[in-house]
């Protein structure tokens, strides 16, 4: 009966009794979710155009960050930093396509997903090589990213939310907009469409899928890119990271494999469900339940739906 | 003309559906047992036993266990180290609840406790499968690792966190702890995984190992051939969860001597899943073969350069076999995406057909 009355009444008179401690739950919560969903993002591009289930998109966030942060600190100015990354990104999808993809084509999907393992520790194994394995400090300052926090009146109390974290929000839409722009109004975004719903009949109204394949390697390449500045603004650049981009899992199957706004809206309730959970229900099973709630609702979820919120719906036939 | 099966008639059934139809391949059977048998123990040194054949025999056991999920019934899992952990601690707390009973039952018995948690976590997979299916089983992973973590009543309240072996015997003999010699550990685990092996060869090739293809092939049709889905996926799980669980108790209570929750991370699940892909997925031959892969190259990585006389820092040697996993990994998917297992295989055909290869 007790614990009956801490798992289902306790918790809400908390949250009821400090609206302001619940509001800044939430804010941490939506934070974590925007990275989480931008992660999430970058499987979704990658999945839709190449039916590659991209392990190697957390390592690629390190690496872009680790880019970064190592040109700047071989004495490149901050904003050329940025645009060899890019550079360096493209070079990256262009490899990929050439080395991995291409030789791989028409393999089974788990094929492809060890490929991208390999790729993991390749890029893991180059990242260390050059830019040393210790933990690095996001040039955020150079880069013109805001630093400090605001303290908001809210809910009959503050609420501190840092400005990294609104200028990560913010970038983030902007993002999302623009590639949804991208894919619905260019000529590119409809050939990615197209590839993404069915390859043979992309190739054969002379879509080139190896094209598509870099360009979209090379958009992912870019979300990582931004994931890495923003996490690495609000952390440090290590590739502690690598675990943290697992969590984006859950968040695909919660969205959907195939859907981008599945990607953002997962990202935000497993974000959000996973800093009020631990929060609120961790003292009661001792703390650290952040590391697998996420999977576990995404498992009671994957009962219901399987096919995720916004994905597809799966159709067998023999 | 070295393998030929020529003049080796069947004249019954049951030779004729033998695991090792040819009389080669028998004899080569029997070579393996008995360099595997006798001549490592009396001759192999006490690196090669203890850090190589060891863990190449229980990751081998893992590798099978994952291999009859994921090779042999289609189901993804990345879940294998946690299960290997519920092997390794269900060991521990058995042996300790029970100090009197002797440790090889509580190895076996430590396999069906993993069996039922891989029953309880394989039940998502009626309804999911593929990658979705293997973000399930990463549930299993992390909620299994946070409890081996955070509940100190597994590692019976070890300030630490970490489980210590303690010393158990066989006739009077040490098999487990620190007394126990590398040689008679040895002979432990080697009799663990041929027996186990034979018994996953006999599964694989009878009823049930065919009720588990269909249903890898497609889940649909063999569901309307009658196969119960519910039935072969979970027996699937439990059997796979059985051989993981044991691996992971042989892992702790035969290598390590000890383990702290972290051994049983996802990267032990990835490990693995390396060796049954890279090996070759349905085929008990490649899970050795991927095992020994992935498990002896990164040895022979680390201790070649400096026998040649290459002078590089350890960290860099690190770095750079990280690398070269990496690229070897994208190699033999290139070269071979089913695996070490079909390369031996045409290998043995090049040797059948050899010199005339036609």
């Amino acid at each position: 009966m007790d614990l009956l009355y801490k798992i289902f009444i306790d918790p809400f008179v908390q949250m009821g009794a400090a609206p302001d401690l619940l509001v800044q739950t939430l804010w941490e919560g939506l934070v974590a979710g925007v990275l989480y969903s931008l992660i999430a993002l970058g499987f979704v591009l990658i999945f839709k155009a190449s039916g590659v289930f991209n392990f190697a998109q957390g390592i690629m966030v390190v690496f872009s960050a680790l880019t970064l942060v190592g040109l700047h600190e071989h004495g490149v100015p901050a904003y050329v930093a940025l645009v060899l990354t890019i550079g360096v990104m493209f070079c990256l999808a262009f490899a990929v396509e050439r080395l991995i993809l291409r030789p791989l084509i028409n393999q089974p999907d788990i094929i492809l997903f060890m490929a991208t393992f390999g790729l993991t520790y390749f890029l893991i194994g180059f990242g260390e090589l050059i830019f040393g394995g210790e933990t690095k400090v996001m040039i955020a300052d150079q880069l013109l990213l805001p630093r400090g926090a605001i303290e908001v009146k809210m809910a009959g109390g503050f609420v501190s939310l840092q400005k990294i974290d609104i200028a990560a929000a913010i970038i983030a839409s902007l993002m999302v907009a623009t590639l949804a722009i991208f894919f619905q109004r260019t000529r590119i975004g409809r050939a990615l469409r197209a590839v993404a719903d069915s390859h043979r009949a992309a190739l054969s109204v002379g879509i080139s899928l190896e094209q598509i394949w870099v360009i979209v390697w090379f958009a992912a390449g870019l979300v990582a890119l931004t994931t890495g500045i923003m996490w690495g603004a609000r952390s440090d650049v290590s590739f502690a990271l690598e675990v943290i981009a697992l969590k984006a899992l859950p968040v695909l199957i919660l969205g959907g494999l195939t859907s981008i706004p599945g990607a953002i809206v997962g990202g935000l309730i497993i974000g959000i469900g996973e800093k009020i959970g631990e929060f609120y229900w961790g003292p009661l099973l001792g703390s650290g339940i952040e590391t697998w709630l996420a999977y576990v609702i995404a498992l009671i979820f994957l009962l219901f739906r399987p096919q995720g919120l916004f994905g597809e719906r799966i159709i067998e036939r023999i | 003309m070295f393998y030929r099966e020529a003049g080796q008639f069947k004249t019954s059934y049951a030779a004729d559906q033998a695991v090792f139809p040819i009389f080669q391949d028998r004899i080569g059977l029997a070579i393996v047992l008995f360099v595997a048998a006798v001549i490592i123990p009396w001759f192999g040194s006490s690196f090669l036993i203890q850090a190589i054949m060891i863990p190449f025999l229980i990751f081998s056991l893992a590798a099978i266990g994952l291999n009859l999920l994921t090779g042999y019934t289609g189901l993804l899992s990345l879940g294998t180290g946690a299960f290997m952990g519920v092997g390794a601690y269900a060991c521990y707390k058995l042996t300790s609840f029970f100090p009197s009973v002797n440790i090889l039952i509580w190895i076996l018995a430590s396999g069906f406790f993993s069996a039922a948690v891989g029953v309880l976590f394989g039940l998502p997979s009626l309804r999911i499968k593929g990658f979705y299916l293997a973000v399930a089983t990463l549930a299993a992973q992390f909620f299994l690792s946070w409890l081996f973590l955070r509940q100190p009543w597994f590692s019976n309240y070890n300030a630490s966190g970490a489980i210590e072996v303690p010393t158990r015997t066989l006739f009077g003999i040490p098999i487990t702890g620190a007394t126990a010699t590398d040689t008679t550990r040895y002979f432990v685990v080697l009799v663990f995984v041929i027996v186990m092996t034979w018994i996953a060869s006999n599964l694989v090739h009878g009823r049930v190992g065919r009720m588990w293809m269909a249903v890898r092939d497609m889940d649909l049709a063999a569901d309307l051939i009658g196969i119960r889905l519910l039935q072969t996926k979970l027996l699937a799980f439990a059997t796979s969860s059985f051989y993981c669980g044991v691996a992971g108790a042989l892992l702790v209570f035969l290598w390590y001597g000890g383990a702290e929750p972290a051994v049983f991370d996802v990267n032990l699940s990835f490990f693995i899943l390396f060796m049954v892909i890279i090996g070759g997925l349905g085929s008990l031959t490649g899970s050795f073969f991927g095992a020994a892969l992935i498990f002896i190259l990164p040895i022979v990585l680390r201790y070649f350069p400096p026998k040649l006389g290459i002078p590089v820092h350890p960290a860099t040697v690190e770095h750079i076999q990280y690398m070269v996993i990496g690229v070897l990994i994208v190699l033999f998917l290139i070269a071979e995406p089913a695996g070490l297992a079909r390369l031996w295989q045409i290998g043995k055909q090049k040797l059948r057909v050899w010199p005339f290869p036609y």
